[in-house]
């Protein structure tokens, strides 16, 4: 179990990163979901249920689609292409 | 620019490094038999007849803290209501035709959609049992309604309105909420506390007032959640830019 607990925090600590680090927002729901799908895993191990249904409803199904339908709104009405990343500097 | 950026980071990396530590320092050590809170919970679920301890903390023992989350639900489906309605220079105009779904999408949409409703309401009635509870269950039974635009049915959506009662049931849920906890207030010892006959631990109608407001947590998450992916949706499919001025 123990074992177990170590490779999904791992996981999740690498899909952390991996959300963190992806640029285009739209991909960045699909890796978010992934992490919180992990991150799910990691609360089941230990052995915290309520957490993790509280978890995959939000984290894993609703946040990601809220940011996907806000991307695409965004995109559809031409708002600046490739904002994706660079901060204007 | 991205300079000041990565210096911020790196003050508040530190930052929380440094509290991270102190705090932690002071845990008792983890893996031991000793949990203070645990024993406190545990009876104080069990004195409730309430099964699953976590709904008795978050529905008996932190009712008053469960009232802040579901507050800020309806804080934030006002915020999402107001923000996307029509503004001046945008129209409703009449969706277009869904594009084409695949017949599997479509059937799996349709058939899930009891399955899912049937899961919701079962997260929500057993959330004092089992793990779960009104907030879970609300999410679940809400997304199994957008079960019908999976399935290329937006129509089917636009014809049970979601817009239109979603953000009446949602202040109606919370509103019970606080009616709950206002009879502990006149009936019990206080606000929010236990005033219905507890039952047999492990019933179905046991646990007292934590069913009693799973269910209202459970009607107004739910219809939160309706509310703000309908809003969302209808942005997305049935209000464009306007002429220009």
């Amino acid at each position: 179990m123990t074992v177990l607990l170590i490779i999904a925090l791992l996981a999740t600590g690498v899909a952390g990163t991996v959300v963190a680090l992806t640029p285009d927002p739209q991909r960045q729901a699909v890796t978010l979901s992934v992490y919180g799908l992990l991150l799910g895993t990691v609360f089941v191990l230990a052995a915290a249920p309520d957490v993790a249904l509280s978890q995959l409803s939000v984290g894993t199904a609703l946040v990601p689609l809220l940011v996907l339908l806000t991307v695409r709104t965004v995109r559809r009405r031409g708002g600046r292409s490739g904002g994706s990343g660079s901060d204007g500097s | 620019m991205s300079r000041l950026r990565l210096v911020l980071f790196g003050l508040g990396a530190v930052g929380l490094a440094v509290l991270w530590v102190v705090a932690t320092t002071g845990l008792p050590p983890v893996g031991t038999d000793v949990h203070p809170y645990r024993d406190a919970a545990v009876a104080a679920a069990a004195a409730h007849a309430t099964a699953n301890v976590v709904s008795s903390i978050n529905f008996d023992q932190r009712t008053f803290d469960t009232l802040g989350e579901e507050t800020i639900l309806l804080a934030s489906v006002v915020a999402v209501t107001t923000l996307l309605r029509p503004a001046d220079d945008e129209r409703v105009e009449p969706p277009d035709p869904p594009p084409a779904v695949l017949p599997a999408t479509r059937l799996a949409g349709w058939a899930l959609l009891p399955v899912t409703l049937l899961v919701g309401a079962d997260v929500v009635l057993h959330g004092h049992l089992t793990p779960g509870g009104g907030f879970q269950g609300g999410v679940v039974l809400a997304t199994a309604l957008h079960l019908l635009y999976l399935a290329g049915s937006f129509p089917a959506l636009q014809w049970v309105r979601p817009t239109r009662w979603a953000p009446l049931l949602e202040p109606a849920g919370s509103g019970l909420f606080v009616v709950v906890g206002l009879a502990g207030l006149v009936v019990g010892a206080g606000f929010t506390a236990e005033f219905l006959p507890p039952g047999v631990l492990g019933a179905p109608l046991s646990s007292g007032t934590v069913l009693l407001l799973n269910v209202v947590a459970g009607v107004g998450v739910g219809a939160a959640v309706v509310s703000l992916l309908g809003q969302f949706l209808r942005q997305e499919i049935v209000i464009g830019p306007g002429a220009a001025p």
